[in-house]
């Protein structure tokens, strides 16, 4: 029989909601069947913790007196560069971002060690940064420049803003040349030394609801260890992409667009992180709560490891030349093994999202929703699924002749 | 017979001179290098696993001592934070020993610091700076 999100949060409040993470319905599907876990199981809690470049947070810093308008001037938090095209005192950091004197590549590999997502990382953790700006001054804001520490505790809002995180599914990197190459997927060995792989399987969030039929516009959400939302489709989301069997993408496919109040979150699930040679970001901890309102969707919700291919992808060439294809396809049961074969060849694997830490979130959403500390959300409009015809594509470039 | 592993720093004086070849000669050291390297001002590290009888590793290590070559025991060099690692496990395939492990029923890296030789590589692919080397 269908539930609704709205009887299901009934439970919720009365302490009788049947939570599990997106682990523990894998047994109990098997066990009693779809139709039956769907009945006896209310939610399903996934999680993810990893990398997303497309991270960021806005905040609004409070006015100087005299006024400063720091919008189209320059602002800097702990010397990293902030986007200033917004009103006087709104500001936004990216996680890429680093300050203009990090030496970047110069001595190849760079190290990265501080960037955007630090920043972040030290201002959830309690701690003051140096802001920094310069102004033009204007006849109703004639200040020009600011220098002063300031924390969260200062500012009138602080909000994660993540244009793209939560990928469905991703890449196995490995390297085909004869040198070592430094990716955002980690060190790739020359001659299939090694494959690195980035998600969390079986419980990660779009993998356990493939067609984006309970997660949507309006999904609340466990964010950086706070709560936030779902507001987009994620930048790139792109699911008319192959698909198995099961409902499940083959490879990179479906993303999010998500933001919450940066004050309630954690240094524990937003951490910087630093990729030598390539750049630094940001650690984001998600967990996504699947309401299972049918037998269809608790089908969805007992993917395995072992049901879940990815790509392949050659990053010494293929990935950065942008030539379509792979080298074959593995699952992450495989991938967790710590080996796979590549062309013959057996070559270790390693993460670069955490699965132990996406279980840890698995759990702690699953605890929330039993403590009666988090409900479900309806969700106020579907993400774009398979049916919505969307190709990807690559910028089609229309260069402009110098004179 | 006993096993010893160090690390050996020779400043830029002693870059030039064939101390391992005495090492073998003088003391009856059997040697294995782990890893060597001269940085760019010319100081020369060196991991070495020594095997030989007791008293002539002792007095081996003291020839080196009074050359000027700092001697570390090796287990020391490598520190991991265990506070800063998320158990990403991008270590895993770039550690050639398994002192970096990871206990695939749950997915948690560990550090086993007996097995480690202090090859670095582990170093730069660890995203959150949780791997240190002590110098």
């Amino acid at each position: 029989m269908a539930k609704t999100i709205q009887e299901i949060n009934e439970k919720i409040k009365n302490g009788k909601a049947v939570v599990v993470t997106a682990e523990e319905i894998i047994d109990i599907v098997e066990k009693k069947g779809a139709k039956k876990a769907a009945a006896e199981v209310d939610v399903v809690t996934t999680g993810t913790f990893g990398p997303m470049c497309s991270s960021g947070a806005y905040f609004n810093i409070g006015h100087t007196k005299p006024r400063i308008k720091i919008g189209g001037g320059t602002c800097t938090l702990n010397d990293v560069p902030c986007y200033t095209g917004l009103a006087a005192v709104d500001i936004f950091i990216g996680a890429t971002a680093m300050p203009d004197n990090d030496p970047r590549n110069t001595v190849f590999p760079g190290a990265f060690k501080y960037g955007g997502g630090h920043v972040i990382e030290e201002l959830v953790a309690g701690k003051s940064v140096r802001l920094k700006a310069r102004a033009y001054g204007t006849n109703c804001y004639p200040r020009r420049e600011l220098d002063t520490l300031i924390s969260l505790k200062d500012m009138n809002e602080a909000v994660l803003f993540n244009p793209r995180n939560c990928y469905q599914n991703y890449n196995v990197a490995v390297n085909l040349s004869d040198k070592v190459i430094y990716t955002y997927m980690g060190r790739l060995q020359p001659r299939l030394g090694n494959a690195n792989y980035c998600s969390a399987g079986q419980l990660s969030p779009l993998l356990n609801d493939p067609y984006y039929k309970t997660i949507g516009i309006g999904t609340r959400i466990f964010l950086g260890g706070g709560e936030g939302y779902v507001v987009w489709n994620g930048t790139q989301h792109n699911p008319c992409v192959k698909r198995g069997d099961n409902g499940v993408p083959r490879m990179g496919a479906g993303t999010l667009a998500v933001m919450g109040d940066l004050k309630q979150m954690s240094p524990a699930w937003l951490k910087g992180a630093s990729f030598t040679g390539y750049g630094c970001t940001l650690t984001v901890g998600i967990g996504v709560p699947i309401p299972l309102l049918n037998e269809e969707i608790a089908q969805y919700a007992a993917v395995r490891d072992e049901d879940i291919y990815a790509q392949i992808v050659d990053y010494s060439k293929g990935y950065p030349e942008l030539i379509p294809g792979s080298l074959g396809e593995v699952n992450y049961a495989q991938l967790k093994t710590g080996f796979i074969t590549v062309e013959g060849k057996k070559i270790p694997t390693g993460g670069i999202s955490s699965y132990s830490r996406a279980r840890t979130i698995a759990r702690l959403l699953k605890e929330r929703i039993l403590a009666k500390k988090f409900l479900l959300s309806e969700p106020v409009a579907p993400l774009p699924s398979v049916d919505a015809g969307i190709t990807l594509r690559p910028l089609n470039e229309r260069p402009v002749k110098q004179k | 017979m006993q096993k010893k592993r160090v690390v050996l720093t020779f400043p830029p004086s002693l870059v030039g001179q064939p101390i391992t070849y005495h090492l073998v000669k003088d003391y009856d050291l059997m040697l294995n290098i782990l890893r060597a390297t001269v940085t760019p001002n010319e100081q020369g590290r060196l991991v070495l696993e020594l095997t030989g009888l007791r008293k002539q590793l002792e007095d081996g290590i003291a020839y080196l001592k009074a050359l000027g070559v700092e001697v570390q025991p090796l287990a020391q060099d490598i520190r991991w934070h265990e506070d800063k690692c998320t158990h990403c496990t991008a270590c895993i395939p770039a550690c050639p020993t398994q002192a970096m492990a990871l206990d695939r029923t749950v997915m948690e890296v560990s550090f086993h610091k007996e097995r480690c030789i202090a090859c670095e590589l582990c170093i730069s692919v660890c995203p959150f700076r949780a791997l240190e080397v002590l110098i």
